[in-house]
């Protein structure tokens, strides 16, 4: 199994690779370490909740709510931000994830306690987070004017010849990387999506696992939301609308099952970074950008139905192991 | 109370009790809520108790209520469609092209509810066919289909629909009953013949309640799966006839969020998202219910989102309020 998936993400990456060296024989100037960089640093945001919705589709779950989540983060925080530029931002992006993980934890309580489906969950509080940030802000934005430069500033240094946002995306990756391998509430993610009544018998609690997961997506999404005010330097009530699909689909594209249990950080990683070259690309091959829904539309479908493939054979790796051979 | 070993596989408690009873006081729960917010309304507003008001009301609802009942049958079955928004921007999209080629009313009737169909049924190939997820599968053609509307339209729109067309979303049957609420209220009534009088409402719910055991028993799971989803997009279909002619234009951002609340409209109405049970009653009253709340808080000058807010938190609320209640009894008992 753990040689399907590594052949699946070296698909991916080979996929990944396909498109890079098809725009460059075009303009070569596109596979530049400059413009792969920038595509990476475009994506970090993407990249960090696709690791968040992982690990709820993990648990056989969905978060629905992450982009109004992200929204109604950012917006507190401008606000905080334009009302007392004194307070330091450091402890601005800590109240995000605080923020954030309160958010997801409200998901996540209801998903424990009251044992109401997922879906049924975030649906409901994507439109109450989204209609929170326009009952905080009154419809008004908040601009680059209202900010404070450390505000704007703080993502755009860079260490080692890296912007300090993908360094949030390389920390936050590497932290849900070692969550998930060497920790047991990261095994007890995989373990309730494969099997949730086994779980329950080796000694894990299904709902709390779940609360749990939710909090870190909230986490995630909060401090996406501190990241992605600053990156556009506009907070209002349309940020990131409509996104916690693509977060999804990054996700699929990634090969996580949608039916809990399989999935890999480096596979949300490259799902997001797929997404992310893609749509970089398009503008460069002179493609109008209306297509980008069509085609990451594409690409969910036909990732879906080779990840089903790929998971319909589970049952046979010995053969799958002799047809490699 | 203990911890639930599964989550969310609370089927067999609920069949223990008479079904019928459980049924009953959903719906007159439904019923309760609906009344309270009429009046309310009526308090709140001296312009609501009047029958152009009333009329106007219905118009908030009936074409997502017309994807609901179709995206009921589809979630008894235990699968979802997410891509019915989409399915509307496709067809009305399809529709325009249509227009431009000089079609008239009668093919443009004809173009949207064949796209609407035609959608639905890959969808259904790809869910049934391939075994796919539906969830994943109708995020994907969600993606797909508006983003053909946005390749064919980019930041354009189609406008100059005939007036005869437009008869659809604006005209009126009879004093203040408009089509739109006269054809939903016909196929809601078809739907409920269908699903709690037919044999293929009972294999709706076999389905639902055990895909496998269905299936032994000679229900062809597949195939009924592949019927609902393309009754889905046929509902769709008819739905962008609708939305189209009341607008009177095609935007490629036609119809945004429609298949969140068609889904809420579902579950708020009492059908399990885990599937093998609900009403189409239930989801008439949810849909009238959404359709009294937006309308009376639009009275009130409440913005369209600030209302996303109370529609989000009456689902959470209705759904949380029976679960609460059980557990409070287990406690008691």
């Amino acid at each position: 199994m753990n040689r399907l998936l590594k052949t699946r993400e070296l698909w991916l990456a080979l996929g990944i690779l396909a498109v890079i060296v098809l725009v460059t024989l075009r303009f070569p100037r596109f596979s530049q370490p400059g413009n792969l960089l920038t595509i990476f640093n475009d994506t970090s945001i993407l990249m960090m909740l696709a690791l968040g919705q992982m690990a709820v589709i993990l648990t056989r779950s969905i978060d629905l709510s992450m982009a109004s989540n992200l929204a109604l983060t950012g917006m507190i925080v401008a606000m905080i931000n334009a009302a007392a530029p004194g307070v330091p931002i450091p402890l601005l992006i800590a109240g995000s994830v605080v923020i954030g993980s309160a958010l997801g934890a409200f998901n996540g309580i209801l998903v424990w306690k009251l044992d109401i489906p997922p879906i049924v969950v975030t649906l409901g509080t994507l439109t109450i987070f989204r209609g929170l940030v326009f009952v905080i802000s009154g419809g008004a934005w908040v601009n680059a004017a209202q900010m404070s430069q450390e505000f704007i500033q703080l993502q755009r240094g860079t260490f080692i010849g890296l912007p300090i946002l993908s360094w949030f995306a390389i920390v936050v990756a590497t932290l849900v990387y070692l969550l998930m391998t060497r920790t047991a509430a990261g095994r007890a993610f995989y373990a309730i999506g494969v099997n949730p009544t086994a779980a329950v018998y080796t000694g894990i609690n299904v709902g709390r696992t779940k609360f749990l997961a939710f909090v870190l997506a909230g986490a995630i999404a909060g401090l996406c939301g501190y990241l992605w005010i600053s990156r556009y330097v506009i907070a209002s009530v349309e940020v990131a609308g409509g996104y916690e699909l693509t977060i999804v689909a990054a996700c699929v594209i990634g090969g996580v099952s949608i039916a809990g249990g399989i999935g890999t950080v480096a596979g949300a990683l490259l799902g997001a970074l797929f997404l992310g070259v893609v749509n970089n690309a398009l503008p460069v091959i002179g493609v109008s950008p209306f297509w980008q829904m069509a085609i990451s539309g594409t690409a969910i479908l036909v990732a879906v139905v080779l990840n089903g493939r790929s998971e319909k054979t589970k049952g046979r790796i010995i053969l799958k192991k002799a047809e490699a051979a | 109370m203990t911890d639930t070993t599964t989550t969310g596989r609370q089927l067999p408690d609920r069949l223990d009790n008479p079904v019928k009873s459980a049924v009953l006081s959903w719906e007159s729960l439904l019923v309760l809520v609906a009344l309270a917010i009429f009046i309310a309304n009526s308090f709140a507003s001296p312009y609501f108790l009047n029958e152009w008001s009333l009329s106007d009301m219905t118009f908030n609802f009936t074409e997502k209520a017309l994807i609901a009942l179709a995206m009921a049958l589809v979630i008894i079955t235990g699968e979802i469609d997410l891509s019915v928004a989409s399915i509307i921007a496709l067809a009305s999209t399809m529709m325009g092209l249509a227009l431009q080629a000089g079609a008239d009313t009668p093919m443009l009737v004809a173009v949207g509810v064949g796209v609407g169909i035609l959608c639905g049924a890959f969808n259904g190939f790809l869910i049934t066919g391939l075994k796919l997820p539906s969830i994943v599968v109708t995020i994907g053609t969600m993606s797909l289909f508006r983003g053909i509307a946005y390749i064919v339209l980019g930041d354009q729109s189609f406008k100059g629909y005939p007036v005869d067309f437009s008869w659809f979303g604006q005209g009126y049957v009879f004093w203040v009953i408009s089509f739109e609420l006269v054809l939903f209220l016909v196929c809601a009534l078809i739907f409920y013949v269908v699903l709690h009088h037919t044999n293929f409402g009972r294999r709706v719910f076999a389905i639902g309640n055990n895909a496998t055991a269905a299936r032994f028993s000679g229900v062809r799971v597949d195939r009924i799966k592949f019927v609902l989803f393309c009754l889905t997009g046929l509902m769709s279909g008819i739905a962008a006839v609708l939305l189209t002619a009341r607008l009177g234009s095609t935007r490629p951002s036609i119809a945004q969020g429609f298949e969140l609340e068609a889904v809420t409209m579902v579950v708020l109405g009492g059908v399990s998202i885990l599937g093998g049970s609900g009403t189409i009653i239930g989801v008439v009253l949810a849909a009238l219910i959404m359709g009294l709340v937006t309308f009376g808080l639009g009275l009130l000058n409440v913005p369209g989102i600030v209302m996303s807010i109370f529609i989000g938190s009456l689902l959470i609320v209705v759904i949380a309020l029976p679960i609460l209640f059980r557990m409070w009894r287990q406690r008691k008992a």
